[in-house]
C-alpha cells in the first residue's frame, strides 16, 4: 500500500492502496466515483474511458502509481451540471438504452471534439471505434457527436 | 389485475431523502430534466398514495411508479406515460421512480418476451384513470357540483361553468378516502396525448452524467468485494482446492468454496446449475480480489453423466446432462449428421412424403449458428445481505419472482422476509433472467455474516455459459411441373434444444407441410437470447425463402405476399400462429419505404426478410455494399407493428439496436467452445460490431394502427440476421449458410 495524491476533478484526494490499482478501481471504490464503468479491464470496450490531462485513457489500464500530477477528469468532472455539449446533445438525441456504456462514449467523444472540433464521419468513426455499445446506439451516439460538434 | 386492485388510501408522510432506509430512497428517484432545472424535490411534503402506481403531493408532484425491471428498453419511461396518459397528468411535472419486487402491488415485474408493456398495459392504464376518477370526484364533492361537469386538463381540475380550477394536488388527500368504482372508463386511442408522443428517457439526465444508478455501483459501509472462480471448462468440475497463498494477499477476509443447489434439488425454469461448486475469494476490494485469484491452486476433474429434475412450471421432466468436454466442431458434424435423419414429428400437414416423391424439382439447404454469449456491458453482479432469517438483494435482474422463489427455497427463508430491489440493468437480452449470481452472492453473505456484492470479470461472464444455444436448421421445398409450392419441410435441432416453431410461417400457407426436430443432451448450459429461438430460425427460413423465391422465378417479397394471402384464403390447419394480414402489412410497408424494385444507386445490393414472434411483425431491407474487400451494410429500412407505439422516438431506438445487434451477431457473433473450454473469454476475442461496421442510416417505420400494444424488445431483431443473409448473396454472388458469416468472407479471401 501507498499513498498518493491525485488531481480528480479539480479537487485534490488521497488514496492509500496498492501502487498496481488500475485508475478505474481507484475512483470507482476508492473516490466513490462510479460514473465511470467496468467493462472488459483489458481495455477493448471503451466503458473506463477517462481524460488524464484532456486524453482519453482506458482507466482499467492505468496504474494508480503512474498518474503523478496529471490532471484526471472523469463524467463527473466533465461539466458542473450535465451541460457539456456533448452531454446535452446526448439528451437531445435520447441516446441511451440501457446506458451503462455511456460515460465512456461520452468521454471519448468530448476528448474528440477538444481535439478536432469539426470531426468527419471518417474521423468520428475511427476515433470512436473502441467503444463497445452492446445495445446498438452507434448511429444515435455519432448524431449527438455531430449536432455536438456544430455548438 | 383489473380495477379492484389493491387499493391502498392512506395518506403517507414521507421525507424524500427517506432516512433511516438501508438504501437511500433518492437513488432510485429520476426526475424529469425540467424538474431538475427548477425548484427542485418537494421535501417534507404531504404524499398522498393512490395505488402501487400514483404519489401526488399536496403542493402537486405527481410521482408514479416503473414497475418493471428496466434493461434499455426504456420501460422506465413508458411505462409512466401509459399511467399519466390515463391520469391525464402533466407529464413535465410527473418523476419516475423504480418500484421495489412486491407482487402484493403490481403484475408482473419481470422484464423479458417482450411482455412489459403488453402485460402492464391494462392494469397501468386503469390505475391512471382510477386516480383521475377520484380526483374528480373530490372536486365534484367540494365545490358541490355533478361528477360529470368536472374535467381535467394537464393535472388540473376544472369546472367550467363556475371557473374553477385546482391541481390535482389539492384534492389529493380527499380524493385518496374515496372509493373506486368497479368500472372506470379508459380513453379512446385518438385522445391520447402523452402516449404516442415522444418523450425522453427519464433517466437520461443521470446516465450523461454517471450517476450512480447501476447494481455495479451499489455500495453500503463495510461491504465485502466476492469474486467466484468457476471450472476453466463444461464438463470440468473442482476436485480440489488450496486457497492458503490467495488468504495471504493483503485486503483478503476468507477463501472458500459454496455450492449452488444440493443433489436432487428440482431445478425452476430460471435455475440453472453451470458450474455447482465454486471457489470464493472475499476481500475489501475488487482489485485486491481480482489479484488473489492469481494466487489459488485449484484443481479441476471430469464431471460424470447425471440425471437432473427440471421442474418448468409444474411440469416435471428428467434431464441427462453428459459427461465429457464438448467441441464445437464435434457439434457440427453431429449436425451433418442428424441432417440426413427423421427426427420428432412436430407438425404435419397433408402428405409430404408423397409430394416430395413426386416433385419436378426439391430445393434442400442447412444452416448452421455457434452458441453466442450474452455480453452485456455491465458483467453478472449483486450485493446481498443475507442472515439465517432475513434477505436483502440490491441488484439488475429480469425475473425477480423466479429469482425470489429459487431463493427462499435455497436458503429457507419465506418470500415476504426477502426483499429485492431492481436497480437498472447494463443490458440484460436474456441473460439476467438466470438468477444464480443472487443465489451466489446469497450463499457468500450468509458464509461471511458480512454484506458483500458479488462481482463478475468480464472473463467469468463470458465463460459462465447460459448462452444461445448452437443450431441448425435444414429446409426442404418441393415444386411440381407448373412451378407451384407443393411441400415444405423444416428440420431443426441443436444442443441442447432445437428451435422450430411448427405453426409459424410458412405453416397453413402449403398443403403438405412436415416440422420436425432433435435435442442432443450437453452440460453447456443455454438461456433466452433475445428473441430465443427465433433469433436463429428467422435467419434459416428467410434465407431458404430468399433462394427458394429465386428458384421459383420470383420476386421475394411477391412469394411471400402469395404465401401470405394463402394462408389467410385457405388456410392449413387450425393452430397457425400468426396473422397474416398483420405479416404482409409490414413487408407491404418496407416494399414501400424502400423503394423496392427500383433500382438501387452507387453499387448498393438490396436484401429483403420479415418474421412475426412474440407477437408482433417486423420486416427489413438491407442494402449492401463492397467497403475495403468486405461486405458492408450501408442502409437499413425497417417495417413493424407492434400496435400502439407508446413512446415512437424510443421505440425507433429499439429498433435501431435490433438492427445493429442483428448485423453484429450475424456477422461476427460467435463463443466457439473446444475440449469444453469456450475460446472466447474477453472482448478482445469476442468480436462485437464496433462503430465503423454500423450502418449509415436504419429508418425506422411502425404501422399505425389501434392495436393494444404486442411487444418490441425482441420481434425487430430476428429477421436482420435473414436480411443480411440475403443482401450478401446479392452483393458477393454467394449463399451464406453457417453463422458467424464473417469467417465466410475471410476464407474468400486466402483466410485470415
Amino acid at each position: 500500500m501507498a499513498k498518493f495524491n491525485l488531481k480528480v476533478n479539480g479537487e485534490s484526494r488521497q488514496v492509500d492502496v496498492d501502487p498496481s490499482t488500475p485508475v478505474l478501481w481507484v475512483l470507482r471504490e476508492h473516490l466513490n466515483l462510479t460514473g465511470t464503468k467496468y467493462g472488459c479491464g483489458v481495455a477493448s470496450c471503451g466503458a473506463c474511458t477517462i481524460h488524464l490531462e484532456g486524453m482519453p485513457v482506458r482507466s482499467c489500464q492505468l496504474p494508480v502509481s503512474t498518474v503523478k500530477q496529471q490532471e484526471i477528469t472523469t463524467i463527473e468532472g466533465l461539466s458542473a451540471s450535465g451541460d457539456h455539449p456533448v452531454q446535452e446533445a446526448w439528451i437531445e438525441h435520447d441516446v441511451a438504452q440501457c446506458g451503462y456504456c455511456q460515460a465512456g462514449q461520452i468521454m471519448s467523444a468530448a476528448a474528440l471534439l477538444k481535439n478536432n472540433p469539426n470531426p468527419s464521419e471518417e474521423d468520428i468513426e475511427a476515433f470512436m471505434t473502441g467503444n463497445i455499445c452492446r445495445c446498438g446506439t452507434y448511429l444515435r451516439i455519432k448524431q449527438a457527436i455531430v449536432a455536438a460538434s456544430q455548438k | 389485475m383489473d380495477n379492484n386492485y389493491n387499493r391502498r388510501s392512506f395518506i403517507k408522510v414521507t421525507a424524500l431523502s427517506g432516512g433511516g432506509m438501508l438504501l437511500g430512497f433518492n437513488w432510485f428517484v429520476n426526475r424529469t430534466q425540467r424538474q431538475m432545472n427548477a425548484a427542485g424535490t418537494p421535501a417534507d411534503s404531504d404524499w398522498t398514495e393512490f395505488n402501487g402506481y400514483i404519489s401526488i403531493s399536496s403542493d402537486n408532484v405527481i410521482r408514479i411508479m416503473a414497475p418493471n425491471p428496466e434493461f434499455g428498453q426504456n420501460v422506465k419511461t413508458s411505462l409512466p406515460m401509459i399511467v399519466a396518459e390515463e391520469l391525464d397528468a402533466d407529464w413535465g411535472t410527473v418523476e419516475v421512480e423504480q418500484a421495489s419486487f412486491d407482487t402484493s402491488l403490481y403484475v408482473r415485474q419481470f422484464a423479458g418476451g417482450s411482455q412489459s408493456v403488453r402485460t402492464t398495459w391494462k392494469p397501468l392504464r386503469n390505475a391512471g384513470a382510477s386516480a383521475r376518477y377520484l380526483l374528480r370526484q373530490a372536486a365534484a364533492n367540494a365545490w358541490n357540483v355533478p361528477f360529470e361537469e368536472v374535467s381535467t386538463n394537464s393535472g388540473k381540475l376544472i369546472h367550467e361553468k363556475s371557473g374553477k380550477s385546482a391541481s390535482y394536488g389539492e384534492f389529493a388527500t380527499a380524493a385518496a378516502s374515496l372509493t373506486v368504482p368497479k368500472d372506470v372508463p379508459l380513453k379512446s386511442p385518438a385522445d391520447f396525448r402523452i402516449i404516442r408522443q415522444s418523450q425522453k428517457n427519464v433517466d437520461g439526465h443521470k446516465i450523461v452524467t454517471g450517476k450512480p444508478m447501476f447494481g455495479m455501483d451499489y455500495t453500503e459501509p463495510g461491504m465485502l468485494i466476492a469474486m467466484i472462480e468457476h471450472p476453466p471448462a463444461f464438463g470440468l468440475k473442482l476436485k480440489s482446492w488450496d486457497g492458503s497463498r490467495a488468504r495471504r494477499m493483503p485486503g483478503i477476509k476468507d477463501v472458500f468454496t459454496i455450492s449452488l443447489f444440493p443433489e436432487g434439488y428440482e431445478r425452476e425454469s430460471f435455475d440453472t446449475r453451470t458450474f455447482n461448486e465454486l471457489v470464493v475469494v472475499v476481500g475489501n476490494t475488487t482489485w485486491e480480489v481480482m489479484n488473489a485469484r492469481k494466487k489459488l491452486q485449484v484443481e479441476w476433474e471430469p464431471v460424470k453423466e447425471k440425471k437432473e429434475t427440471v421442474n418448468a412450471f409444474g411440469n416435471k421432466r428428467e434431464e441427462t446432462i453428459p459427461a465429457g468436454l464438448e467441441s464445437s466442431e464435434r457439434h457440427l458434424e453431429i449436425m451433418q449428421e442428424m441432417a440426413g435423419k427423421p427426427a420428432r414429428q412436430l407438425r404435419k400437414d397433408g402428405d409430404p412424403e408423397k409430394a416430395f416423391a413426386e416433385a419436378a424439382r426439391i430445393l434442400e439447404r442447412t444452416y448452421t449458428a455457434p452458441f453466442l454469449a450474452h455480453n452485456t456491458m455491465e458483467p453478472m453482479n449483486c450485493f446481498a445481505r443475507v442472515t439465517d432469517t432475513e434477505a436483502l438483494f440490491v441488484a439488475p435482474l429480469q425475473a425477480p419472482e423466479f429469482a425470489e422463489r429459487s431463493l427462499s427455497k435455497r436458503l429457507g427463508i419465506p418470500v415476504d422476509k426477502i426483499d429485492i430491489r431492481m436497480t437498472r440493468m447494463g443490458g440484460g437480452f436474456g441473460r439476467r433472467a438466470y438468477g444464480h449470481y443472487l443465489i451466489e452472492a446469497a450463499l457468500i453473505s450468509q458464509k461471511i455474516k458480512s454484506a458483500v456484492k458479488l462481482v463478475y470479470s468480464r472473463e467469468d461472464d463470458m465463460t459462465y455459459g447460459i448462452y444461445r444455444p448452437a443450431y441448425t436448421a435444414t429446409y426442404r421445398a418441393a415444386l411440381d411441373a407448373n412451378n407451384n409450392l407443393t411441400a415444405f419441410h423444416v428440420k431443426g435441432g441443436g444442443f441442447p434444444e432445437h428451435p422450430v416453431a411448427a405453426n409459424r410461417f410458412p405453416a397453413g400457407a402449403v398443403d403438405n407441410y412436415l416440422a420436425e426436430g432433435w435435442e442432443m443432451p450437453s452440460n453447456i448450459t443455454i438461456g433466452a437470447f433475445r428473441a430465443p429461438r427465433s433469433n436463429f430460425i428467422a435467419c434459416a427460413e428467410q434465407s431458404f425463402l430468399d433462394e427458394l423465391a429465386e428458384l421459383m422465378g420470383k420476386d421475394p417479397i411477391d412469394l411471400r405476399l402469395e404465401l401470405l394471402q394463402r394462408a389467410k384464403d385457405r388456410p392449413i390447419g387450425t393452430s397457425n400462429d400468426y396473422d397474416a394480414d398483420r405479416y404482409a402489412g409490414v413487408l407491404k410497408l418496407v416494399r414501400e419505404k424502400s423503394g423496392w424494385g427500383n433500382s438501387t444507386a452507387n453499387g448498393l445490393h438490396r436484401g429483403v426478410a420479415a418474421y412475426f414472434c412474440h407477437n408482433s411483425y417486423a420486416a427489413h431491407v438491407i442494402d449492401m455494399r463492397m467497403r475495403d474487400g468486405q461486405p458492408y451494410v450501408e442502409q437499413v429500412f425497417s417495417a413493424v407493428d407492434c400496435g400502439i407505439v407508446v413512446n415512437p422516438d424510443a421505440a425507433s431506438n429499439m429498433v435501431e439496436g435490433a438492427v445493429v445487434d442483428g448485423i453484429g451477431n450475424a456477422l461476427y457473433g460467435e463463443l466457439r467452445i473446444r475440449d469444453g473450454a469456450p475460446q472466447q473469454r474477453n472482448f478482445n476475442t469476442y468480436k462485437m460490431i464496433r462503430m465503423h461496421e454500423v450502418p449509415k442510416k436504419v429508418e425506422a417505420h411502425f404501422v399505425r394502427n389501434d392495436i393494444d400494444p404486442t411487444g418490441l424488445g425482441e420481434p425487430p431483431f430476428p429477421p436482420v440476421f435473414g436480411a443480411v443473409a440475403n443482401a450478401l448473396y446479392k452483393t458477393t454472388g454467394k449463399r451464406f449458410y453457417k453463422q458467424p458469416f464473417s469467417a465466410g468472407f475471410e476464407t474468400e479471401q486466402g483466410g485470415k
